[in-house]
Formats: C-alpha cells, structure tokens, sequence
C-alpha cells in the first residue's frame, strides 16, 4: 500500500499483476476440479455418440464404423421393444408408489404423534443404504423355498408366486422393492412441504366447516405441487438410472432389463457389444435430457407466472 | 441414486432449514385450543399411529430379519418350518463368509476408496466454490454453469468411455482406477457455493485488508464459518462413495481389489444355494450397519443435504 501511493505512475502496472495473482490462484483452485469433470463426464459423453457409430466389440482392437445401424437395430428390433416397455412400467409403477405412499406416510407424519421423529428417521433410512445389502436382503424374503415373505403365505394356505421363473413377477418384485427403498425420500420432502402450508389457512378451513377430504384437495394439494413436479422430475430421473437392485436381485435380467440394464448387459453381461451398448445409454441419455429440459422449461414458467 | 437428486432448478435454493429443528421451533408455540386440534381418539389412532407403526415396521423389519439371519445357522434357514430367531446365535456365517471372499479386505478396499475419495471430493468442492465465489476471474458464470450441467449428465453415459480410457492406463483393479474417474463434483460444489454466497462479505474484506491471502482466508475464516455445510457436503459423499457399485463392478475383477458391493456380488454368485443366506446376510450387515450407524447420529445433516433444494 505504502509504495502505491509513493508511485502513483506504477499503479496500473500493479494493479494488472494483482489481477493475474487473481486470475492465477482462481485457476489453482478450480482448474483439478473442472479438468476432472471435463476428462469424466464431458469427454465420454462425446466419446460414448462415437463409440455408438462403431461396430465393435468390447476388448477387440478393431471397430467397423457402421453409421447409424446401432440405432437402426435397436428400434427395429422385438427385444428392445420389450426393453422399453420394461422401462416404462418400472418407471411409472417406481415413481408413482414413491411418490403417492410417500404422500401418504407424510400426511401421517404431519401429525403431532409420539414416535414420528424415529419414524421419519426410519422410514428415510432405506434411501442411503447400499442398493446391493438392500437387494441380498429382499432376495432372502422373497427366496420361494426359505424365505420369509413364501412361509406366511404358505400358512395362510395360498399360492407362493414364482418370483424368480416369471418375468412379470420378476419386475413387480424389483418395483416393490425400489418402492420401499425410495418412498422415505418422498416422505420427509412431503413432510417439509406440508410443514410449510400456513397454519391459519387450515385453521380457517377447519373454522368454514370444510373436512379433512375437503381442506386437502382445495388447500394442501395445490400447495404441494411445486414439491409433487419436483419429486416427479426427480424420481423420474433417478428410477430411469436405477441398477444396484435390478443387478443384484435379477442378474440376468429376465423381465427386468430396463434401457439402463440393457446397456450394462450389452457391453458387460456377456455379449461385449460395446458399439450397441453406446447406441442404448446414447438413447437413454437424449431421453433424461429431454425431460430435464420439459423441467427446466416448465419450472421457469411457473417462475414467470408467480 | 443421489446425483440425481440435485438436478434441481439451477437457480439457488434458500438454505434449506431441516425440517426437525422446523417442528421443534414450532412445538415451542404456545398451544391455543385451536380448531385443528380437536380430533378424537379414535382418530388419532387409526389415522394416525397404525400407518405411523405399520410404515416403521415395514421399513425396519426386513433390516432386522438381515441381522437375525446373519445369526443363524443353514440349518435354519433351509428349515422347513420358518425358525424365526435363531436358536443359538452365532457368528459362524460371519466367518464363512470371509473365508468365501476376503472380507477383511474388502472392508478395507471400501473404506480407502470412500476416504480417499471421500477427502479429494470435498477438498476440490471447497476449493472450487470458493474460487467461484470470492476470487476475481472472467467467465466464473460459464464455468459454474459449465459444472452444474455436469450434474445433469447421467453417469452411465460415461461409463464405457471411461471403462476404456482406465482400463487403457493400467487402471483396472488398481485404488487409483476405482477413485479417479469419480473425482470431480458438482455436487458439493453447488451446496458450498450456495454456502459461500450468503456469508458476510464484510469478514472477508477485513480480512483481506488485514493482508490474509485466499488461502488463508478459506482456511482460517470461510471454513470454520461452514462447519454444517461442509458436514453435510461430507457425509452425502462419503455415504455415495460407501455405496457405489456399477463403476467398481465394472473396473474391478481381481476379488483382492474389490470394494464391499462387488464383493457381494461375487460372494452371491458363488453361493447359489438357499443354504447360504446367513453368508449373504452377514456381507449385507457388513456393507449397511457402517451407513446405518452414521446415519443414526449424523441423519439431520444427511437428510438435509439429500433433499437440498427441494424446499425453497
């Protein structure tokens, strides 16, 4: 500061090296991190579209560049039919139980009840464990000869479903289980939505004589819809990337693989397809881009109108 | 799983306050005999405390039928008549399954990979929201956008590329290939950030005048200023890196080198038969009870960093 002020002609010359220390310390701590997520997400990303033009399998040091047949084959083919409507019901059925039991329990545990800080904590809980402990421990429940879930119902003298021979079981098992995993997620950001409806305005509702049934759908429910379109882009994302449990519950995939699942397989489960496997996460990548910009657009309209 | 829960409007959501100290502040709200209160007891009940238990219970009971099976023995569980608790409990399936694959190992490889990996992440998130926030550079703007659009990238689009691109360096079954590819964030960049934006500029100022550098500046003054944040960005990475499956599934086959839920993949493969489910349970206490307990003291933190920007 001293020596600024005696010579005041040197002050641009400083002024400019103080800058480059900026500019320069700016890069120290941000370049790793950029170069990372550069080298990791941005990269493959452009790799990966190429990797979908190649007739190539995985380990093989020659590809034939094939143009768009990857693509061509897929939506040509029967299987991948299937695959999309695998997708399809996970999807919906995933995100939708979520989403509505999870509304459910948050109603629940919006009420002044002793217990509800331990259930909300354990209702939540399932979402941060490990997908792969969660499946081992439901493949343990559902097993048709030794578990739990086939000796009540073989007491109860009814029918014990092959979960594992039949692909529509298969998929309804995974469901269930992505479900219990998944719901608490939307429990606890219910809850906090619901924590935040003003209580005056249900008081007053309550004063006008309107009932439970009636207060929730005119008051609570248009309240929540911020959180509802936030948890159906949210869930909706996740569900579509989900693999930990399909991997491990129903290794093959029989009636479970989802577009996720049948990239994985394609490239890794045995077929070393890598130039298909590009072409189906290249799919399902434009898919999740596509609906993160429906969000994007239709968030920034409700920012507009409100 | 958690990545996708911060693709999130990109504009900022207010530090979200954790809806546990939101219910206490309201408890301590005198208690007028308003119109809401009045509900019967009969109500209460079955409205109210029998979905709240039968919910605990369905969530709970499946972990707690995990630990007891750990405990018992294959004769039990094959047991044609359902053995509920086990008769003497042991910890012989623990043991048999490290003798299957190496679970003191893969305890091992699990906890170096989520420290290291852990450490790095928060380390270059802290660096990098600071450098966004209060260090003086052209396109910081780009750039962050440039970060959070990679939030939006799903992982399993880079998963091939990358699988070539390390396998190619040498990087298969090696510490460096499983930590590497997952480095960089934006997760924790965005919530620091977020963070940084609302502390008082005039601290930094003073002590900017005071002839601190940045460095010091983040050390002595930005970082203790965000303990809960920091916390929070943390225990969310540490939980994921815990977690993470299909990039160490894919880059890992020496089963010396394997994290604890490719290892279980493998233990499962090798045991088919339903006898072995005290094996698979012990490996699955051994890869949840770690999270279950941390989320146990820390899930306040936990909670509100997984569901950041869903309350604005």
């Amino acid at each position: 500061m001293t020596t600024q002020a005696r010579i005041p002609s040197r002050k641009g010359a400083r002024v400019t090296q103080r800058t480059l220390r900026e500019w320069l310390i700016f890069v120290l701590f941000a370049a790793p991190n950029v170069a990372l997520i550069v080298a990791f997400t941005y990269r493959p990303l452009l790799t990966n579209m190429y990797y979908s033009t190649l007739d190539w399998t995985l380990g093989s040091a020659t590809a034939t560049p094939v143009g768009l047949a990857n693509y061509v084959e897929f939506f040509t083919n029967a299987e991948s039919l299937g695959v999309l409507r695998t997708t399809a019901i996970f999807t919906v059925a995933t995100v939708g139980g979520s989403i509505l039991l999870g509304l459910g329990l948050a109603l629940v545990l919006n009420r002044r009840l002793v217990g509800r800080g331990f259930a909300r904590a354990t209702v939540f809980a399932p979402y941060v464990l490990s997908g792969v402990g969660i499946g081992l421990v439901w493949l343990f429940i559902f097993d048709p000869t030794t578990g739990v879930l086939s000796a009540i119902l073989r007491s109860l003298h009814l029918p014990v479903p092959e979960w594992f021979l039949q692909p529509n079981l298969s998929l309804a098992m995974v469901i269930l289980v992505y479900i219990w995993k998944n719901l608490g997620y939307c429990a606890v950001i219910y809850l906090a939505a619901l924590q935040a409806v003003p209580r005056d305005l249900l008081e007053a509702a309550a004063l006008d004589g309107a009932g439970r049934a009636k207060t929730f759908t005119t008051i609570v429910w248009p309240l929540l819809s911020p959180t509802s379109f936030f948890l159906l882009m949210t869930t909706l994302l996740s569900s579509l990337q989900s693999f930990d449990l399909i991997r491990i519950m129903t290794p093959l995939g029989n009636g479970t693989t989802t577009l996720m699942y049948d990239a994985y397989l394609q490239a890794f489960g045995g077929y070393n397809r890598a130039g298909y496997s590009a072409a189906v996460s290249t799919i399902l990548f434009v898919l999740l881009l596509a609906l993160t910009v429906v969000q994007l657009r239709l968030i920034e309209r409700k920012v507009h109108y409100a | 799983m958690i990545d996708t829960v911060m693709r999130t409007p990109a504009e900022p959501a207010a530090a979200p306050t954790p809806p546990a100290p939101r219910a206490a502040s309201r408890k301590s709200h005198p208690r007028h005999g308003s119109a809401l209160d009045h509900e019967s007891t009969l109500s209460l009940i079955f409205r109210g405390y029998v979905p709240l238990i039968l919910a605990t219970l369905i969530i709970a009971l499946p972990l707690i039928w995990m630990m007891l099976g750990s405990l018992k023995t294959s004769g039990e569980v094959v047991s044609r008549d359902l053995v509920w608790l086990p008769g003497s409990p042991t910890f012989d399936a623990y043991l048999t399954a490290s003798q299957k694959v190496d679970f003191p190992r893969l305890f091992l490889n699990s906890t170096l990979v989520t420290v290291v990996g852990a450490g790095i992440k928060v380390l270059l998130a802290l660096t990098t929201a600071y450098a966004l926030v209060f260090v003086r550079f052209p396109f910081k703007r780009t750039i962050f956008a440039g970060i959070l659009v990679a939030l939006m990238v799903p992982p399993q689009v880079s998963l091939l590329p990358n699988y070539i691109l390390i396998s190619g360096l040498g990087g298969a079954n090696t510490y460096w290939g499983i930590i590497l590819p997952g480095l960089g964030t934006a997760f924790g960049t965005f919530l620091l950030r977020q963070h940084f934006l609302s502390l008082p500029a005039e601290i930094l100022e003073a002590a900017e005048l005071d002839g601190a550098g940045h460095l010091r500046r983040l050390v002595q003054i930005v970082i203790p200023l965000s303990t809960p944040t920091i916390a929070t960005v943390s225990l969310v990475t540490i939980v994921n890196e815990w977690n993470d499956y299909i990039w160490p599934l894919i880059i890992t086959t020496d089963d010396q080198m394997m994290t604890l839920p490719v290892g279980l993949t493998l233990l499962k493969n090798l045991e088919g038969d339903p006898s072995s489910y005290p094996i698979l349970m012990a490996g699955a206490v051994v890869v949840i009870v770690p999270v279950l307990i941390v989320f146990t003291f820390l899930q306040r933190y936990i909670v509100a960093g997984l569901t950041q920007g869903a309350v604005r």
